[in-house]
């Protein structure tokens, strides 16, 4: 699903690198977690990816189901099949949350040459996949995440997943500002959506959301790299032991 | 008191330019005055306080520029399908054949052509009259001008509910016009009447709004100034609020070389409420000015001003807005708000926002601010699959959405928001 070889990617202004190789590959309807300190490039890593302004690639390569996305336009990887929920989704004024869900659905639907949803249809799905999320008709009408709380835009995001049905989704540090209950409808939210067909790949600094999305495999990053790789255990060493010993090991 | 040297030579030379006075009667003598007014103030000049933004240089001079007509083909005419009752001005001349017969419940309609030929008539208390009050504290010659030399355009007197829009529709056919219209709008207590105005009128054109609102009025004006790209336009809306009364003006530019719009609106009944509105998007060689003066001079009134200007490709906008409390002007409840959304570095926005207050029981608030689009939002509706252009779209129009929110009627709203969205589609920041 998808393949990233030695990617090496600095910030465009400062001339920081970031990333210094990163390896890593998603298999069809596989859960990765990516756990790592802060400032290790776990961020950056899902910006890269999503395609936003300001990093440049140096090396390396990126690919969705082969299709190389380095070299598409960020709408043109959410067309491929890639979604990335925000760690801070962001607010946008004037726009209602309505008409914003179904010009992405309708935009992604005629990049691949379907027809766009009616309006009638378009509100049944809606409707419903919002009810399993606790978004209430109120909250679809209000402009985007403006005066949404931390667990609304959570719920949000993963309400965007719902309706865009991607094939590979970056969850970055979703559990971030949830408390323990909102985590949990997060966390449902994505595993109704586990399937053959879909991987993720979920960011987090903390264990206790892959408590919740249960990781096939677990990868720790630090200083732009992937250290280590290993299956759910590794999450719970880091969770006992912190990322000292990990990074010593490595030196 | 004299005139500098500069400013009584321009003034000789537009006046040279211009037919003698006509009229007779109430007409002749309104026109005498205003000529008189004009001929005390001069022309506007770049050091004039209220001019200092926009260069008068076009308005002023002699002769107008060319400005070449501009057909569209794209898109329906405004209000296309609406039932209204049209009146057809052809480069600033009444255009009878294309026109409605001038009848309509609720309203008498005459020509100002026409109105002269009486000894006394309603609009003698406002031809000119509202033009004049409105010169202090700030002079506009311009709009003198107008009032000495308009020889067309409509009167209308609302007695009560009209029983449908009066649509003006302004046809700029020569490449060399140069119009001048001037319009009269009395409506009697209790009275509702909407005015709609749309096209680009003349290669230059003047136009002058009168319009006595009294108590327990409604006046709703809805205005799309044409997408010609080369015309040029100064026009002014002079309206007096009785109690109780409700005025709201939404305009829409899009496109034109220079366009200055002014509005003075004066509150003097109690609990008077006046809602001005601006959406505007440039392009290029475009510059656009809204002056706003309101004077709260009752108790208990509210006034709006959201001003919204989108630019880019080097446009240029302009708004200088003012709130003027009276004492005694209690309960007065003032907001304004400009804003310019600037799509690249070579676009600017000029903004004189001020508030004079003498009554210290009065809510006013007013903001004035320039940004770009914000590249985080445009990333986030991108990363959802939305095309950039798409995107921007998306955000510019949410930016409009305030002034746009001032149109009562949600159909002519939604129109206007389509016309945005294509507009959006065919132009494009370079930078």
């Amino acid at each position: 699903m998808l393949e990233i070889r030695n990617l090496h990617v600095k910030l465009q202004e400062e001339d920081k690198v970031i990333l210094r190789g990163v390896d890593l590959t998603v298999g069809a309807g596989e859960v990765h977690a990516i756990m790592g300190p802060n400032g290790s490039g776990k961020s950056t890593l899902s910006y890269v990816l999503a395609g936003r302004d300001g990093y440049e690639v140096t090396e390396g390569s990126a690919r969705l189901e082969g299709k190389d996305l380095l070299d598409m336009e960020p709408e043109e990887r959410a067309a491929a099949g890639l979604f990335l929920a925000f760690q801070y989704p962001v607010e946008i004024p004037g726009v209602g949350n309505m008409t914003f869900l179904r010009t992405a659905v309708n935009a992604q639907r005629k990049a691949r040459g379907e027809a766009e949803l009616s309006a009638g249809d378009f509100l049944k799905v809606v409707r419903e996949k919002a009810r399993t999320l606790k978004i209430d008709a109120e909250m679809l009408k209000r402009p985007v995440n403006v005066g949404f709380s931390g667990g609304e835009k959570k719920r949000n995001e993963i309400l965007q997943m719902a309706m865009l049905e991607p094939r590979m989704c970056i969850l970055d540090e979703t559990d971030s500002g949830l408390d323990v209950d909102a985590m949990k409808l997060v966390a449902d939210g994505v595993n109704a959506l586990r399937s053959d067909g879909r991987s993720f790949l979920v960011i987090t600094h903390y264990q206790r959301l892959l408590d919740h999305i249960r990781p096939d495999v677990v990868h720790i990053m630090a200083a732009g790299r992937i250290i280590r790789t290993g299956g759910p255990e590794l999450a719970l060493e880091v969770e006992n032991n912190g990322y000292a010993d990990i990074l010593s090991e490595v030196g | 008191m004299a005139l500098p040297k500069a400013k009584e030579d321009a003034l000789a030379a537009r006046l040279a330019a211009l037919p003698a006075l006509s009229g007779k009667g109430w007409l002749a003598a309104a026109r005498a005055e205003a000529l008189a007014r004009l001929q005390a103030m001069g022309l506007p000049a770049r050091r004039d306080e209220y001019w200092r933004y926009t260069d008068p240089a076009s308005l002023n001079a002699p002769e107008p520029l060319p400005a070449k007509r501009f057909d569209v083909t794209d898109e329906a005419a405004p209000f296309d399908g609406m039932d209204r009752l049209k009146i057809v001005f052809v480069d600033g001349v009444f255009d009878a054949a294309a026109s409605d017969d001038l009848a309509l419940a609720g309203v008498s309609i005459e020509r100002l052509a026409t109105a002269e030929e009486k000894d006394i008539h309603w609009a003698q208390g406002i031809y000119g009259v509202l033009e004049a009050r409105g010169q202090t504290p700030v002079a506009r010659p311009l709009a003198a001008l107008n009032s000495a030399f308009a020889t067309d355009g409509v009167l209308i007197h609302a007695t009560g509910r009209a029983s449908k829009p009066v649509s003006l529709i302004y046809v700029h056919n020569s490449e060399t016009s140069d119009a001048i219209l001037h319009h009269c709008i009395k409506l009697d207590p209790g009275a509702e009447l909407t005015l709609l105005e749309n096209g680009p009128a003349a290669a230059r054109f003047s136009k002058v709004m009168e319009v006595d609102i009294a108590d327990g009025a409604s006046f709703h004006h809805i205005r799309l100034q044409g997408r010609d790209h080369e015309r040029r336009a100064v026009t002014h809306l002079f309206a007096r609020l009785g109690a109780k009364s409700d005025l709201r003006s939404f305009t829409l530019t899009a496109n034109g070389r220079l366009t200055r719009n002014e509005a003075v609106v004066e509150l003097t009944g109690d609990e008077g409420r006046a809602h001005l509105a601006g959406a505007t998007v440039g392009d290029g060689g475009f510059h656009h000015d809204d002056t706003v003066f309101i004077t709260h001079a009752a108790v208990a009134c509210e006034s709006r001003q959201v001003f919204k200007k989108v630019l880019m490709n080097g446009a240029t906008g302009v708004f200088q807005g003012k709130i003027l409390v009276k004492p005694g002007a209690q309960k007065t409840d003032g907001y304004q708000i400009s804003q310019s959304l600037l799509l690249d570095e070579d676009s600017q926005f000029l903004a004189k926002p001020e508030l004079e207050i003498y009554a210290d029981d009065v809510k006013c608030s007013h903001g004035s601010t320039s940004g770009a689009i914000d590249e985080t939002a445009l990333f986030y509706l991108q990363s959802r699959g939305v095309p950039r252009r798409q995107a921007q779209a998306l955000l510019v129009l949410a930016f409009l959405a305030e002034a746009i929110e001032e149109i009562a009627d949600e159909a002519i709203a939604e129109d206007i928001r389509a016309r945005l969205e294509r507009w959006l589609a065919r132009h494009g920041s370079k930078g």
